[in-house]
């Protein structure tokens, strides 16, 4: 029997419910779940060893889709592995291909126009947007909503890739940002649709919330499960909406303003219990202040170019040195930490991806709860296997 | 009241199911394959190349194999093999072309790499995307054949972006031939010079050396007093 207050069985203090349990305690069970199990977001694998219900102890395998993202990186061209970081976290595209040129960026010296600047942040926001938008469905999905919340999730989503596609030409594989601006130059077609898209939001965000932040099943399943302290939060390294829905007040929007963020007038929305429905609340807050900035941010994007004129494409060799660009993106903390040698590949080429970091604090957050539970935890994290495996 | 907020969320799904019957922005599926939506005209799917003749593709291709494409694909998927004889492309000029040239689209990464680092607008995106086969081997390697697609094709595809591209090259043309114009020109001055040159060459040659071709390339004078 495991000590632990958040445990099934403790509100269930009645001697009889011990004296049951323990007549079927003493053989722990050891379930491998996954890689290929349904809720386990891709190829990931627990080895998870149950006392009943419960789980006592907890173990990731991962691996599974490793594909020597890093080492690939070391053996192309700059430029070559932006088409690799669309495939990190394949919901992220866009802050991938951010966060990766302005890693670069920071190692040449490239300045970047003011247009295209803005540009990165309203596709940041966007995919802000989808990436927490897939991340309450597929939560939903995880806690036994079959497919309803998802589907308007998706639904919504879809929005938001229809104008990745008609920017970039791909809805999830974007390769859109350059060392030095963007790629393309959108169209006042485009501007206009993202105007509508932006505006439309809040009013799916409130019918989400009517369909499901108030259900009593969800609170029921979530609220105190997965309890995440802000003391292992901080000591472990987790970034993100995970970090923020323990309490601790850190951005990198508003701690280390990267691009121009600091122009934007947007809150941070915290959390105070770092249980899952806070890391659910959490997202649905954010997604309000991504639509603020996204309204400032459409409403000041001037006009200009949006490629530095004097960046190369071909042939970049960034002087010898070294450099790490980090953003916030919708997971957590994504960085890139680059070294060059002077040619026209990096030297190293090392990811700092959020959603692994933020995986290590698996065990501390099922110990004591039930398997169905792990499930929802797991989905709170919101990982991408891409990522978590590279 | 237990309970509330489960009432809520259903009457939300109701009025989903309910307004998708008449509201088409709450029915958003298609019935692909006997609906499709169209596609944004920057939609990329896999290459092919240009070819400036509809009725010659392998003949006219833009390509003139350089190979910048094949070195700067990040997974590889383009092999080209230059031709050993040259032979004059659309603006007239001799050039080498692609003797082979696959492009493994199971390989591919759809990334469009290859597009920007041309520097002769040769090979540009597609947008075809049914070429699931149950071939296992080979069928997804295609050939400069099956790559070649005329000009017509890429105007029709991506009609902004190849106006663009028929307008630079339209101007590099232009550009080209005035340059030949003029290179023509001097060098028909040239002869002409080099013809009444020995008419008189006792008076033109030896005055040559004497008066510098440009003013203020002249080296500077020594110092007299020294």
């Amino acid at each position: 029997m495991i000590e632990s207050p958040s445990s099934p069985l403790a509100p269930l203090a009645g001697a009889h419910v011990r004296a049951v349990h323990d007549a079927f305690h003493g053989d722990l069970l050891e379930v491998s779940m996954g890689p290929h199990h349904p809720s386990t977001h891709g190829v990931f694998r627990m080895m998870v060893t149950l006392d009943g219900e419960t789980v006592v102890k907890l173990k990731p395998v991962f691996g599974y889709l490793h594909r020597n993202h890093e080492k690939l990186g070391e053996n192309t061209t700059y430029l070559g592995s932006m088409p690799y970081t669309d495939r990190l976290d394949y919901f992220c595209s866009m802050t991938n291909n951010w966060a990766y040129a302005l890693a670069v960026e920071k190692l040449a010296g490239q300045a970047v126009p003011d247009r295209a600047e803005y540009l990165r942040v309203i596709l940041a926001e966007l995919t802000r947007l989808l990436n927490h938008t897939c991340l309450a469905g597929f939560l939903l999905q995880d806690a036994g909503a079959s497919g309803t919340p998802l589907m308007y999730a998706f639904r919504e989503r879809e929005k938001i890739l229809d104008l990745f596609e008609s920017l970039s030409g791909s809805r999830m594989m974007c390769n859109y940002q350059r060392f030095g601006g963007c790629r393309v130059d959108p169209t006042p077609a485009w501007f206009d649709a993202a105007r509508r898209v932006t505006e439309e939001y809040p009013r799916f965000l409130d019918e989400y919330e009517a369909l499901i932040t108030g259900n009593e099943i969800l609170m029921a399943r979530t609220q105190g499960v997965g309890r995440l302290s802000a003391a292992l939060a901080v000591s472990a390294g987790i970034t993100g909406p995970m970090l923020r829905a323990c309490g601790v007040d850190y951005d990198l929007r508003k701690a280390e303003p990267y691009g121009f963020y600091s122009r934007f007038e947007f809150r941070v929305p915290l959390g105070d219990h770092g249980d899952t429905y806070d890391r659910y609340m959490i997202r649905i807050l954010e997604m309000r202040e991504s639509v603020k900035i996204l309204q400032q941010a459409l409403r000041d994007i001037p006009a200009g170019p949006i490629f530095d004129s004097k960046a190369k494409i071909r042939a970049f060799r960034p002087k010898a040195g070294e450099a790490y660009g980090r953003i916030e993106g919708p997971k957590g903390e994504i960085g890139f930490y680059l070294i060059s040698d002077g040619t026209g590949n990096p030297y190293r080429y090392r990811i700092r991806p959020p959603s692994f970091v933020n995986l290590t604090v698996l065990e501390d957050m099922c110990l004591g709860h039930t398997i169905a539970d792990a499930v929802i935890i797991l989905g709170s994290i919101d990982i991408v296997l891409g990522e978590v495996d590279r | 009241m237990l309970g509330s907020g489960i009432i809520q969320g259903l009457a939300v799904t109701a009025k989903n199911l309910v307004g998708s019957f008449h509201d088409p922005a709450r029915f958003t599926t298609t019935q692909y394959p006997e609906e499709r939506t169209k596609l944004p005209e920057n939609y990329r799917n896999f290459p092919f190349l240009v070819a400036d003749a509809a009725n010659d593709p392998i003949g006219s291709l833009r390509c003139v194999a350089c190979q910048i494409c094949e070195k700067e694909c990040p997974p590889q998927c383009i092999y080209i093999e230059k031709s050993k004889d040259k032979k004059p492309d659309a603006a007239g000029k001799q050039q080498f072309f692609p003797a082979v040239f696959d492009i493994d689209t199971s390989v591919c990464m759809s990334c469009q790499i290859c597009v920007e680092v041309c520097p002769f607008d040769a090979i540009k995106m597609d947008q075809v995307f049914e070429i699931a086969t149950p071939e296992r081997f080979n069928a997804l390697l295609l050939d400069r054949g099956q790559l070649a697609k005329p000009n017509t094709y890429y105007q029709q595809i991506h009609p902004t972006e190849a106006a663009e591209v028929d307008a630079r090259l339209a101007a590099d043309r232009k550009a080209g031939e005035e340059k030949a114009k003029a290179a023509a020109a001097a060098a028909a001055a040239k002869a002409a010079a080099a013809k009444a040159a020995p008419a008189a060459p006792a008076s033109t040659a030896p005055s040559a050396p004497k008066s510098p071709a440009v003013p203020g390339t002249e080296a500077p004078k020594p110092p007299t007093t020294a």
